[in-house]
């Protein structure tokens, strides 16, 4: 049972979370000029990383949104940071 | 029966005789004995048979590693099945009865399976009943197979709350190692917890004795205690440390007298591995008969309960650690032969007849030990002591992720430093004799000084011990299972190489002991063979847990209940005082009708009195999230496929929610109480998830400081008065004007008597509807309310099972029913947004995918069919003629009482164009004809919506 850590809530238990996105992975806009395989290509193709990985994860009794770098071998976390939002 | 008892010694009481029973026959031990000591002491030699081939198994070993005795124990508490006799304490009165075995193990009618085993190899079940029809076969073998019975009547009781702890050091293992650890750590004030899965602390020492820093040991170990203690550890005896978890969460099972099992879940800052080792058998024609026992139980049995293996003993070994074993057993009155299979080692203790050099090749007997072959001449012997060498006890640092290197000295696979957390010392490091696991263990538990003293040094001069496979007869490496030497051959010869494979092909190490004894054989057989080195070969991956847990002690409270614990509404208690009936709806725990009778029957009565009258529902679970900001209405324009940011103060819209993908993911009304404060009114089921699409585009795509997202479903009390006199009703009910006279798609709040109300003119059911919401500590006020004006207006309380027929009515959907994994809104009905809105909204694009825009989609119709009842939800509809082709499925279906006759809706490639098309729908071989409407088969105009 991992203990991951919400910057907003400090440390919990894996199971109060949920894996939301990789991070930095943006949205292509404006879609309507996107191809119907790149727009695929966002959808649904994801990277896997053995090692090393930077992800959005959601706490999900507070809805935190953050990005945790992990390493998905060692199962070390090295940073959460909260999202910056869109002025942040 | 060759074992018998001491006239004194051991730590049993012998003041308290306990009766007990084995296989029926009745037989007796005293308090302080485990059910193996006491079978030991008194009992029959065979106490089961192996699993596939019905072989006479009798006790081998002195805990978890115990492949053979396992018994299904019949208590005052019911049956428990599968125990392993070396780890319960016997009780008076206890009924054990042997497993795998008919009618017992001792005349057991499948050992004719043993005559068979020439046909019987590994991989004998792949390669026969696959290729003959495992279907065939199945039934007999799984009623062959297995071990207990399961006694389905007995519900053990496991309300032991689960318990999370922390402490500052965490010592597995309370033997030597273990205590000197625990004792250098608490000395310098840390919390330690010292756990053991035996009855007491002490582990080897128990029945190894020794003198340390110049006293008994227990001296020593009383010490530890106190010290542990008053550092404020713990000492948790009788606890099994079964799993190492991602960081650093350890399992631990701990038996409790007369109370319910408990499940502890423990984070130490720093852990110490001191688990000790177990002993290896050794491999000689017939190494599995009843009578062949590991050396360290026998001395095990002698020490602590007075139980001496047999009479006339043969111990094989290749270390000195079997010294003190065979001199103990000669001082008991055994005759004991020592056969060692080194040229040289220590004297000949007191009484022991020596043979040096010596190799036992075969044990003697049917169904137990009648005799040895020692250096091919016969020795008289009614028990064969074996001691192959050791196995550190490494799971939990595998299981952690920790790697392992080869000690040639200790002949042994030990921890590799620095590729796992923990700190190892002792038998568990391949630290074997006590000065070294003192020593080890003071240093892992930061022991500044010197460490312990103990009296005698030197190490156990052991020589490797390996199965011979020129020696013949069968010889086994995994008595539980019934893998032989040849079956290693066999998968070797047959390319199953890797340890991985060799286990699944042969079930090495497969059993419930999980190959404490087995696998390091099978390991080294395997080396031999294909001439790899034993860290070349590798081991098999060690995984939780490291003895079978029961799965109540797991689960704890988690059962029933509160397995899955349902959210309940305030007024449940006032629903049930009206004769509810409640179900499961989405998570929510909600009246499906109200009354007695057959539950159909007064869904239909309760929707043609919310057609006629006027109904009262509880739509509390209906999601109440509000967004609030100068940012909020920007928000739901992009989470939204219905634009919000138009909507008027005080009016409300029907939307849909979709994901990224296009698909439909909730509808529902959302209100605009302000210019900047919405309610999402989501439906119940999907609260959670539609919040998270709000907070991540809050939070990722926007301003998070100009919207604040708030979730208070659980904050308010709604009901809803639906039918023609839902007005009257809420009149009577004192509800203000302002309110009653509010347009369809209106919403006001206000105060009404003292507290606040909100008032929304939204309907589910196509008639005239007021949703009336109250925070909750007001719920009862509000029924008590619209109760004391209901029976004026013949207003009756409906269960959703009726407000189902009436949504279904009007061709309302229910996201999940009447949608699925491919619906976009435009297959329902709702194509404007998607070619009108020119702005971003999520899951815009898929909308325009090539299968987006297909003329054959699935779409959203209503049907009609012939005769008085439903069609089966989840029939297909094919055409009348032409190719038997699925072109869609019936979603909802029930009888209207309105419109008497069944209604349904169906999603239908290109439903759209088929209005009026006849159809089959076919189930399970039965069909219907079926014709195709629009899904609204219910007042279309309207015109009940207003009253």
């Amino acid at each position: 049972m991992q203990i991951f850590t919400c910057p907003f809530c400090g440390p919990r238990e894996e199971t109060e979370f949920h894996f939301a996105a990789e991070a930095g992975k943006h949205r292509p806009e404006p879609a309507e000029e996107v191809s119907d395989a790149d727009w695929a290509d966002y959808l649904y193709l994801n990277d896997a990383p053995k090692g090393a990985a930077r992800e959005v994860w959601v706490h999900a009794t507070c809805g935190e949104f953050f990005v945790m770098t992990r390493d998905t071998v060692t199962r070390e976390i090295t940073d959460v940071t909260a999202l910056p939002g869109r002025d942040g | 029966m060759s074992g018998w008892r001491l006239p004194s010694d051991g730590g049993i009481d012998r003041d308290r005789p306990l009766g007990f029973t084995f296989d029926g026959q009745p037989l007796s031990g005293f308090e302080g004995d485990t059910l193996a000591s006491a079978l030991l002491a008194s009992g029959p030699r065979i106490l089961g048979r192996s699993f596939k081939y019905h072989r006479p198994r009798g006790l081998w070993g002195m805990g978890g590693e115990e492949p053979n005795a396992i018994l299904d124990v019949t208590g005052p508490e019911g049956v428990t099945p599968n125990v392993r006799a070396t780890q319960m304490r016997l009780r008076d009165g206890m009924a054990l009865a042997s497993v795998n075995a008919a009618p017992d193990a001792a005349r057991d009618r499948f050992g004719i399976m043993d005559l068979a085993h020439r046909f019987l190899p590994a991989g004998f079940y792949y390669k026969t009943f696959m290729a003959m029809g495992w279907m065939r076969w199945e039934p007999m073998i799984r009623r062959m197979a297995g071990l207990g019975r399961v006694d389905p009547g007995h519900h053990p009781a496991a309300d032991a709350v689960p318990m999370n702890a922390r402490c500052d050091l965490l010592v597995i293992g309370a033997g030597p190692a273990g205590l000197a650890a625990a004792r250098a750590a608490a000395g310098q004030g840390r919390a330690v917890w010292l756990v053991d899965e035996a009855g007491a602390v002490g582990g080897s020492l128990r029945w190894r004795g020794g003198q340390i820093d110049g006293g008994d040991w227990r001296a020593f170990a009383s010490e530890t205690v106190t010290a542990v203690e008053a550092a404020g550890g713990r000492v948790m005896t009788d606890t099994t440390l079964w799993g190492a978890f991602d960081h650093g969460l350890f399992a631990a099972w701990q038996r409790r007298e007369g109370q319910p099992d408990r499940h502890w879940r423990i984070r130490a800052a720093n852990v110490v591995l001191a688990a000790g080792a177990i002993e290896r058998p050794l491999w000689f024609a017939n190494n599995d008969l009843p009578g062949v026992m590991s050396a360290e139980a026998a001395l095990h049995y002698l020490r602590l309960y007075g139980a001496v293996a047999g009479r006339n003993i043969v111990l094989a070994t290749g270390n000195d650690a079997s010294y003190p074993v065979a001199a103990a057993l000669a001082e008991a009155g055994a005759r004991v032969t020592l056969a060692d299979a080194r040229a040289d080692g220590p004297a000949a203790p007191e009484g022991v007849e020596l043979l040096r050099g010596a190799r036992l090749t075969k044990a003697k007997g049917r169904r137990e030990v009648g005799g040895a072959v020692v250096d091919g001449g016969h020795v008289d012997a009614d028990t064969v002591l074996v001691s192959g060498g050791y196995t550190p006890s490494v799971h939990l640092w595998c299981q952690a992720g920790g790697k392992l290197d080869w000690n040639a000295g200790a002949d042994a696979l030990v921890p590799r430093p620095g590729t796992c957390g923990m700190a190892v010392a002792g038998a568990a490091n391949g630290g074997f004799g006590l000065q070294r696991a003192l020593e080890e263990g003071h240093r892992a538990g930061t022991g500044t000084g010197p460490a312990p003293r103990a009296a005698t040094t030197g190490d156990w001069g052991l020589v490797p011990m390996r199965p011979d496979p020129t020696l013949k007869g069968r010889q086994w490496l995994d008595p539980q299972n019934d893998v032989t030497l040849k079956d290693v051959k066999l998968a070797a010869q047959e390319g199953y190489r890797s340890v991985e494979h060799l286990k699944r092909y042969t079930t090495l190490g497969m059993a419930t002991d999980q190959g404490r004894s087995a696998n390091f054989a099978g390991l080294a057989a395997m080396s031999a063979i294909t001439g790899l080195s034993i860290p070349e070969t590798g081991t098999t991956t060690y995984r939780p847990p490291f003895t079978p847990v029961p799965l109540k002690t797991i689960a704890g409270l988690r059962r029933g209940e509160l397995f899955n614990p349902v959210k309940r509404l305030a007024l449940e208690p006032l629903h049930r005082n009206q004769g509810a009936r409640f179900r499961e709806y989405g998570g929510w725990l909600r009246p499906s009708v109200y009354g007695d009778g057959e539950e159909s029957t007064l869904a239909q009565a309760e929707a043609k009195a919310a057609r006629e009258t006027v109904g009262l529902y509880d739509a509390s679970p209906l999601g109440k999230i509000e967004v609030i900001g100068p940012g909020a209405a920007e928000l739901l324009d992009f989470c939204g496929y219905i634009r919000m940011s138009t909507l008027k103060t005080g009016r409300a819209r029907y939307g849909f929610m979709l994901s990224e993908t296009g698909i439909v993911h909730d509808d529902g009304v959302m209100f605009r109480l302000a210019e900047d404060r919405f309610i999402v009114s989501a439906s119940s089921s999907h609260v959670a998830s539609v919040r998270m699409i709000l907070e991540e585009a809050r939070q990722d795509r926007f301003d998070p400081r100009r919207s604040f997202i708030h979730d208070v479903t659980a904050n308010w009390v709604t009901i809803t008065l639906t039918g023609p006199r839902a007005g009257d009703l809420a009149h009577a009910a004192g509800l203000p004007d302002q309110m009653l006279a509010l347009p369809h798609m209106g919403v006001a709040e206000g105060l009404w008597n003292g507290h606040p109300v909100r008032v929304a003119r939204v309907s589910f059911t196509g008639d005239l509807s007021y949703e009336i919401s109250v925070p909750a500590r007001h719920g009862t006020a509000l029924h008590a309310r619209l109760e004391a004006a209901r029976a004026a207006h013949k207003g009756r309380w409906i269960g959703l099972e009726s407000v189902m027929i009436l949504r279904a009515e009007k061709g309302f959907i229910l996201v999940g029913k009447d949608t699925d994994g491919l619906t976009m809104p435009h297959d329902l009905g709702w194509g404007g947004p998607r070619e009108k809105r020119k702005d971003e909204y999520f899951g815009r694009r898929s909308l325009f995918t090539p299968e987006a825009c297909r003329h054959d989609r699935r779409q959203l119709v209503g049907l009609v069919t012939d005769g008085p009842d439903p069609l089966p939800v989840g029939a297909h509809l094919v055409a009348r003629d032409g190719p038997r082709r699925s072109l869609g499925f019936v979603t909802s279906s029930y009888v209207s009482p309105t419109l008497k006759r069944p209604i349904a809706l169906a999603l239908l490639e290109a439903g759209g164009s088929r209005m009026g098309e006849a159809l089959t729908a076919f189930q399970l071989g039965a069909t219907r004809s079926v014709q195709v409407t629009p899904a609204c088969a219910f007042d279309p105009e309207g015109g009940r919506l207003n009253g």
